[in-house]
């Protein structure tokens, strides 16, 4: 049903003091979006395999480029911090962790796990001179 | 009132709710193994990584992973999108655009891994 008008909104970012459990859900959020974006990065990449070897080097060369090799280390810190954090989300959808302290502990783990993932993998890239 | 405008509790959104949970869980092993399979192989050259995916087990798990990360993300974004666009006009457009997009990048998704499949 279309608004009649705007109504008069509370503040609410502007006033409410900055917790770690809020940030950690917009986050959440966040990464689920670039990671919805990398979906499109992933079927491409795909469908340039379907296709000549000249057009799939022409992709690879893209993704390794100085821009697509961030991009891609962005990419995976949101896939572990999302796939980390949705478990903390599926613990609650079974009514664990609500505690203060498991909510805390849980948080953090999450966020430290998936840049001790992303550095972890990409080091090992490095190490590997896969890149 | 209320019940005369039709409002009150939708009585609905329990599938989308269960589909979301579902779809996680499945992504947890199909993403996972994803990664590591690329990881293992020995150079992402065009024929090294045809070759793994042309294994039938490899092409199997490669569709369910683009299809289950389709719909996980549909159910997502769209939540997005009614979180934040109320606009009518804008809201629908939103749904049909996210959801021809999702079914579009899902079909050339498996589209593309049958044909490295199947070989050609």
């Amino acid at each position: 049903m279309p608004p009649a008008r705007a109504r008069p909104l509370s503040p609410h970012l502007q006033i409410y003091r900055w917790q770690i459990g809020s940030t950690l859900s917009i986050l959440h959020r966040i990464t689920g979006l670039l990671l919805a974006a990398g979906l499109l990065a992933l079927i491409f990449w795909f469908a340039s395999l379907a296709g000549d070897e000249a057009g799939y080097h022409a992709a690879v060369r893209l993704f390794a480029s100085p821009l697509g090799l961030l991009i891609l280390v962005g990419w995976t810190f949101a896939f572990f911090y999302h796939l980390l954090n949705g478990l903390r989300h599926l613990f609650w959808d079974i009514g664990r962790g609500f505690g203060r302290t498991e909510r805390r502990v849980s948080g953090w783990l999450a966020a430290a796990g998936a840049c001790a993932l992303t550095l972890g993998v990409w080091s090992l890239l490095w190490h590997f001179e896969r890149l | 009132m209320g019940r005369v405008l039709g409002l009150g509790s939708a009585r609905d959104g329990t599938g989308h709710w269960w589909a979301q949970r579902v779809s996680a869980v499945a992504l947890i092993p199909l993403t996972l193994w994803f990664v590591f399979s690329l990881l293992l192989l020995p150079n992402l050259d065009y024929a090294t990584v045809r070759a793994w995916l042309g294994v039938p087990l490899s092409g199997v798990l490669a569709v369910l992973l683009v299809a289950v990360a389709a719909h996980h993300s549909y159910l997502g974004t769209t939540v997005v999108l009614e979180d934040y666009v109320h606009g009518p006009g804008a809201k629908l457009l939103g749904m049909l655009l996210l959801k021809f997009a999702h079914v579009l990048l899902g079909a050339v998704g498996i589209f593309a891994i049958l044909r490295v499949g199947f070989g050609t």
